[in-house]
């Protein structure tokens, strides 16, 4: 059983207890090329499902990161926005960019599992 | 549905991203991805399908005068075999595309034009063009090849001798079954590089036999775009447009000193505004449609074309400003998703041009 979630916007989570950690998923690195710059949020912001939280910005483009759940960030990896090669370490090691905290767990319900995102690849192929 | 180039089967052979630019299915990058295809052309050869702009002929008496009429440009005096970027204006001063003119014969001239403005010029160019001149389009393979090696790799697959061909010059050579070839010493990186006009079963000859070469790789055009940022040329549409005149697009040097009756040549007085270099020196990405706003926090004007630029590692852009902030070193933010981020203006190019030191031969 993988620990990794995922959204259809290519978000990968790592959960442990209340804690979400964030990042992106490899197919979105692939998507994405040469990176260029890692926009970081402040620490203690309350967000909402859905707002931005991150800025991942290649030659290409800049790619959004939204927060997965309802929550305050509680941490972000600062050591990942100078040295951009860390995102393509898993998000429960160094590849993680926001941690953000749930009042209630039940709020990780909806995201999908590995299964569920590789199907969802497939779908949007 | 898009048109397709000659050469799109090729793209879709070396596996290229291909996205959809001015109507055409085009590569937007290869295998080796943006940032090493620019790198690519910067130190060695890159080979660029750019089939999908115009080409035409115009030629027949008063075709000088014809020209000197529609862009800036003075061509009396041209030598045959030069060339010459410049704009076609309209009867407001702004500008109809920008294009380069290559004196081919007494009377007759080459024109390559942008892909997104050909039924625009060619309906602008019928609608002024006086009934001595004709114009042909042509249906020919526009292959560019980019950089510090392109002679070496010219001179290795097409087994001409160009060293008598300057910069912004043209000769026509023969392909082995006797086709025309035309090749311009011209592009739009900043590199040495040539142009070639092909026909289109010769163009796809030469396209494959050029990336057998080690020095060649295909480059797409989001590679194109980050290598002409760099050098502060212009992207129609996005830094020149029908609003923008030459003079506040800082091209008053297409501008020639004889030519004074060109269409809308009295509408094209002392700026306000002007087209400026903008470095970012924060951290971020600035692209088109950034605002730029002055120290005081007042929004003096937008980014017509903006992103990363591989060689100096830093964001850079494009923009109109009023004048008085044009003046490089002038600090300005520029406002990237609610964040104002420090740059200034910048002298362009960015970086040095190489086309300078083939110039310079022209001169000895």
């Amino acid at each position: 059983m993988s620990e990794f979630k995922y959204t259809k916007d290519h978000e990968c989570i790592y959960i442990d207890g209340m804690i979400a950690a964030v990042g992106i998923s490899e197919h979105a690195r692939e998507a994405l090329g040469d990176l260029v710059f890692i926009e970081l949020p402040e620490i203690g912001k309350q967000v909402s499902k859905g707002d931005d939280i991150s800025v991942v910005e290649s030659v290409k483009t800049a790619a959004e990161v939204y927060s997965p759940v309802d929550g305050e960030i509680v941490e972000v990896n600062n050591p990942i926005a100078d040295d951009l090669e860390l995102i393509s370490r898993p998000v429960n090691e160094d590849g993680w960019l926001v941690k953000v905290k749930v009042a209630d767990n039940s709020a990780f319900d909806d995201l999908m599992d590995e299964a569920a995102y590789e199907q969802y690849l497939k779908e949007i192929d | 549905m898009p048109e397709f180039t000659a050469l799109h089967g090729k793209h879709v052979d070396l596996n290229a991203k291909m996205g959809e630019f001015a109507g055409y299915d085009m590569p937007l990058y290869y295998d080796m991805g943006i940032k090493k295809e620019h790198e690519w052309v910067r130190s060695s050869a890159g080979l660029f399908d750019v089939s999908h702009m115009g080409q035409m002929v115009l030629k027949g008496d008063g075709v000088i005068e014809f020209l000197e009429k529609i862009t800036p440009s003075s061509f009396s005096k041209k030598n045959i075999g030069r060339a010459q970027y410049t704009v076609l204006t309209n009867e407001n001063g702004g500008i109809v595309d920008d294009l380069i003119i290559t004196k081919v014969g007494d009377h007759k001239f080459f024109i390559v034009f942008n892909a997104g403005c050909k039924d625009k010029d060619i309906e602008w160019i019928k609608a002024h063009m006086p009934e001595s001149v004709n114009m042909e389009i042509l249906d020919r393979v526009l292959i560019a090849l980019q950089g510090p090696l392109a002679k070496k790799v010219l001179e290795d697959i097409i087994q001409c001798d160009i060293s008598g061909l300057l910069y912004m010059s043209y000769m026509e050579v023969q392909s082995p079954c006797g086709q025309d070839i035309f090749i311009s010493r011209l592009g739009y990186t900043g590199e040495d590089g040539f142009e070639l006009s092909l026909p289109s079963d010769v163009g796809r000859h030469f396209w494959t036999e050029f990336l057998k070469h080690e020095a060649v790789r295909p480059i797409g055009l989001a590679a194109r775009d980050s290598l002409r940022l760099e050098m502060g040329y212009c992207l129609y549409g996005h830094d020149i447009d029908d609003t923008t005149t030459p003079l506040e697009a800082d091209l008053g040097w297409v501008i020639g000193k004889d030519n004074k009756s060109y269409i809308g040549a009295d509408k094209i007085i002392e700026p306000k505004r002007r087209r400026v270099g903008i470095r970012i020196l924060g951290k971020g990405i600035a692209r088109e449609g950034a605002e730029i706003i002055n120290i005081d926090g007042k929004v003096i004007g937008s980014l017509s074309s903006g992103g990363f630029s591989p060689t100096l590692g830093q964001s850079i852009g494009q923009g109109y400003v009023p004048v008085e902030y044009a003046t490089a070193g002038t600090k300005i933010f520029v406002n990237v998703r609610g964040r104002n981020i420090e740059a200034e203006i910048a002298k362009m190019p960015f970086i040095p041009a190489k086309t300078k030191s083939i110039k310079a031969v022209k001169v000895a």
